[in-house]
């Protein structure tokens, strides 16, 4: 009964997504008040529909309704309840319906904090975020029931991925696509915009909070990712530049772009049509993350090949959108009005300069991750572009834009002045080479990368305190700087610790791949690593065997770590898991390899030593409060309240 | 400067600019690429000898040997038709076995002998590498084109 209840509240979301984006855009259209006022009743119903649905699949899960295709797929009786609950969206189908019910999330809270606009603007961006979402709708229904039942039932499930059972992965999904799907409301907005032609401050004003949040959510959904690949993939390593990894990478880096150039837009009125040109790339840049990760694509495209209506589908609705809103956009954007002359040596072209160069490392990410593709489905030959392609481009393209990070905040909009900028910032640029310059000899000898990073590290620091000093000359108090300004330099500073971090574990980390019997130890980074063997237990839905391996220096003992290495019950597959002993200047991380004897008494293990790794998640956690902190300023909330009263006083006219 | 010569100075610093990168992307690419090749290609010298690149298949059941320290091991991999010995110093990843797909990564040496130096097995239980599974699907179909 209750899938198909759910398959039944999806039915009836579709046909209100269905009225949501039609008579709004219609009402707009024609100035009709009261087709207008559908959007917002319409998108709230909706969203409770899709809720409503979600419920049902995460009750079939919970109740283990191995009926349910989808759930005996994905997972198994003895499999723990939470992560029974997080199951519902570990599927394909699953993970579809938490991306509608997060756009279902998103229109209401517009429909919820948009009083204070003109009526056909929320008309008009409620309606396009219905038409996304009767796509989405739509492809569920009709490629991805996630309630299709199973005849005959299994006795039991096969299990959730192993990898996915963690709790880094159960937040990552759901952080990450209130990213990917806020970036629909700065579409939205766009797209409304250029359905309206008014596009002016006011337009950048309103989009500003909404996109700002939704990066913040992507970033931590990025850092989410990567935590969990660290801790639960037993390799030490964070990033690998996998297509999965990339398909997120991409919106963030267009979204860093777009967030930068609506400041431009807010406060000088210049690049518009840059701007809202980021909107539509920031979003259809998220629709493709989606598909290369949801579609199959990935793991074969042969398999893509063969079953290609859930394919089709998706290059079909990416199609429509990306062409439809390009061709809107060619249509209309040279029709706006460019606003706020700057000169070539101001805050606006600098911020151009880091829009250009970020636009450029997103596609050096983009050719990476999609020619193999192209060339696999081309019968070209098989390829892979791995993380050296990657590191060798990245790096280089990026390093100018963590140099403007710096001047850019401190240059005048309009027009700067060069010899002054060099006055104010020369202290910051000479220590920040000198400790470039300097700092690898303390570690273990000069290394160009190293003194790159060091030096953008530092550079990036010292101009976010010359920042703050120039801000409180004139007797400002902290508390008294705007949360905009907090919120910048927050991000920019986490920028420089995530940095400093990278820097130092990229270059310095060790690891030891040892052969270890009872007693053997290993020396690593002057810790004394002492295996004392492993004993086999049984978890709730797998049998492990687990590790003991302690850990001294000069004698003192630092930790026990307790490394595993599962093999689960319904799947059989094994997995390591990993033991880590975190701390603020390092972290020792001990993994399970192979059992080397038939009486599990050898075993090689893996050990790494990884200095300021913990540095990286602090320095994502500073751009995600950042982030928050900016979109929570004063001046967005003020506006709220100037332009409340005209509005309403404008629909108690009409 | 007149205004008009300063958007044009801009224009031709972002597109010198985007040039530069254009190209430290594309170079950085060429050189980097790594072509996949069956053993069936690899036997048949389609190969090169001086880089890296990627091979694919079945490890060959009973093929597994281990080196007295432990973490040296070397293996076979087959597409059915023809077969590589390959040998790796590491720890093997989880889902490793023989039987099952592989794809490594590593140099041919003159002798026939392919270092490896990544393992990649990294997807669950019943799934097969897709590059592996490329593999065994040519020399299938080399198989049935000989037969016919």
């Amino acid at each position: 009964m209750i899938p198909e209840l759910g398959h039944f509240a999806l039915i009836v979301a579709l046909l209100l997504a269905l009225t949501q984006s039609i008579l709004p855009l219609v009402g707009a259209r024609r100035g009709n008040l009261t087709l207008m006022s559908v959007a917002r009743p319409a998108a709230q119903g909706q969203f409770v529909f899709v809720a409503l649905a979600f419920a049902c699949l995460a009750w079939s899960f919970l109740t283990n309704d191995f009926t349910v295709e989808n759930v005996a797929r994905n997972s198994f009786s003895q499999l723990p309840e939470v992560y029974r609950f997080t199951a519902t969206w570990g599927s394909h189908e699953g993970s579809m319906l938490m991306w509608v019910m997060i756009l279902g999330f998103w229109t209401t809270a517009v429909s919820v904090f948009s009083r204070h606009l003109p009526d056909d603007m929320v008309a008009r961006v409620i309606g396009i975020m219905g038409l996304i979402s009767v796509g989405f709708l739509a492809f569920l229904l009709t490629t991805s029931n996630p309630f299709e039942r199973l005849v005959p039932a299994p006795m039991d499930g096969r299990d959730m991925n192993p990898l996915l059972q963690d709790w880094g992965m159960i937040i990552h999904p759901p952080m990450l696509y209130m990213g990917y799907v806020g970036f629909a409301v700065a579409f939205a907005f766009a797209i409304a915009a250029l359905l309206s032609g008014k596009l002016d401050a006011a337009w950048a004003r309103w989009s500003r909070p909404w996109t700002t949040v939704a990066w913040a959510f992507l970033t931590l959904g990025i850092v989410l990712g990567a935590w969990w690949a660290y801790r639960e993939l037993g390799w030490g390593g964070w990033w690998f530049w996998d297509p999965t990894e990339n398909a997120s990478f991409m919106p963030w880096l267009a979204g860093t772009a777009l967030i930068h150039s609506l400041a431009v837009t807010e406060k000088r009125g210049a690049f518009k049509a840059w701007t809202v040109l980021l909107a539509l790339i920031a979003f259809s840049l998220s629709l493709l993350g989606t598909f290369l990760v949801r579609s199959g694509v990935l793991s074969s495209v042969h398999a893509f090949a063969t079953d290609p209506a859930r394919g089709s589908f998706i290059l079909g609705f990416l199609a429509v959108v990306i062409g439809g809103s390009l061709i809107l956009y060619a249509w209309r954007a040279p029709r706006m009005i460019t606003g706020g002359a700057f000169t070539w040596f101001s805050r606006e072209a600098l911020l151009l300069a880091n829009n250009v160069i970020l636009l450029a490392a997103m596609g050096s990410v983009l050719l990476g991750t999609l020619y193999p593709l192209f060339m696999d489905a081309m019968g070209m030959g098989k390829i892979s572009v791995g993380p050296p392609y990657f590191n060798a481009v990245f790096v280089p393209v990026m390093a100018p834009v963590l140099f403007l990070v710096g001047v850019g905040p401190l240059a005048r909009w309009k027009e700067a002045s060069l010899p002054d900028l060099f006055a104010r910032l020369k202290w910051a640029l000479a220590v920040a080479v000198v400790t470039g310059l300097l700092l690898p000899f303390t570690l273990d000898g000069f290394n160009p990368w190293a003194t790159l990073g060091f030096a953008l590290a530092a550079w990036i620091l010292l101009t976010v305190l010359v920042g703050f000093r120039e801000r409180m000359q004139h007797g400002t108090r902290l508390t008294q700087l705007p949360r905009a300004f907090w919120g910048m330099q927050l991000a920019h500073l986490g920028l420089a610790w995530g940095i400093a971090g990278i820097t130092v574990v990229a270059n310095y980390q060790l690891e030891r791949n040892v052969r270890m019997n009872v007693g053997d130890y290993t020396e690593l980074a002057g810790y004394t690593f002492t295996f004392q063997g492993a004993t086999e237990y049984n978890g709730p839905n797998y049998r492990a065997a687990k590790g003991t391996v302690e850990v001294t220096r000069d004698g003192r003992k630092i930790a026990t770590l307790h490394p595993e290495k599962r093999i689960y019950n319904a799947s059989g597959m094994p997995m390591t898991e990993a033991a880590i002993h975190p701390s603020f200047f390092r972290d020792l991380y001990v993994a399970l390899g192979e059992p080397l004897d038939d009486q599990a008494r050898t075993w090689a293990v893996r050990v790494f030593y990884k200095p300021f790794i913990d540095w990286l998640w602090i320095g994502a956690l500073f751009l995600v409060v950042g982030g928050f902190l900016a979109a929570s300023d004063r001046r967005y909330r003020i506006a709220l309240k100037k332009l409340a009263i005209p509005a309403g006083a404008a629909s108690q006219g009409a | 400067m007149k205004s008009r010569h300063k958007k044009l100075v801009v224009i031709v610093l972002a597109l010198a600019g985007i040039g530069i990168a254009a190209a430290l992307i594309l170079n950085a690419f060429r050189s980097n690429l790594v072509f996949f090749f069956s053993p069936t290609e690899v036997a048949e010298g389609k190969a090169p000898t001086d880089r890296a690149f990627r091979i694919g298949g079945l490890v060959v059941d009973g093929s597994l040997k281990r080196e007295a320290d432990g973490l040296t091991v070397s293996f076979v991999v087959t597409d059915t038709a023809k077969s590589i010995p390959v040998t790796y110093k590491g720890i093997l990843p989880d889902l490793f076995k023989e039987g099952k797909g592989v794809v490594a990564e590593g140099k041919l040496g003159a002798d026939g002998l392919f270092t490896a130096t990544q393992v990649l097995a990294k997807h669950d239980e019943n799934y097969m590498p897709p590059e592996a599974a490329h593999a065994l699907e040519q020399a299938a179909k080399a198989q049935q084109t000989l037969q016919q």
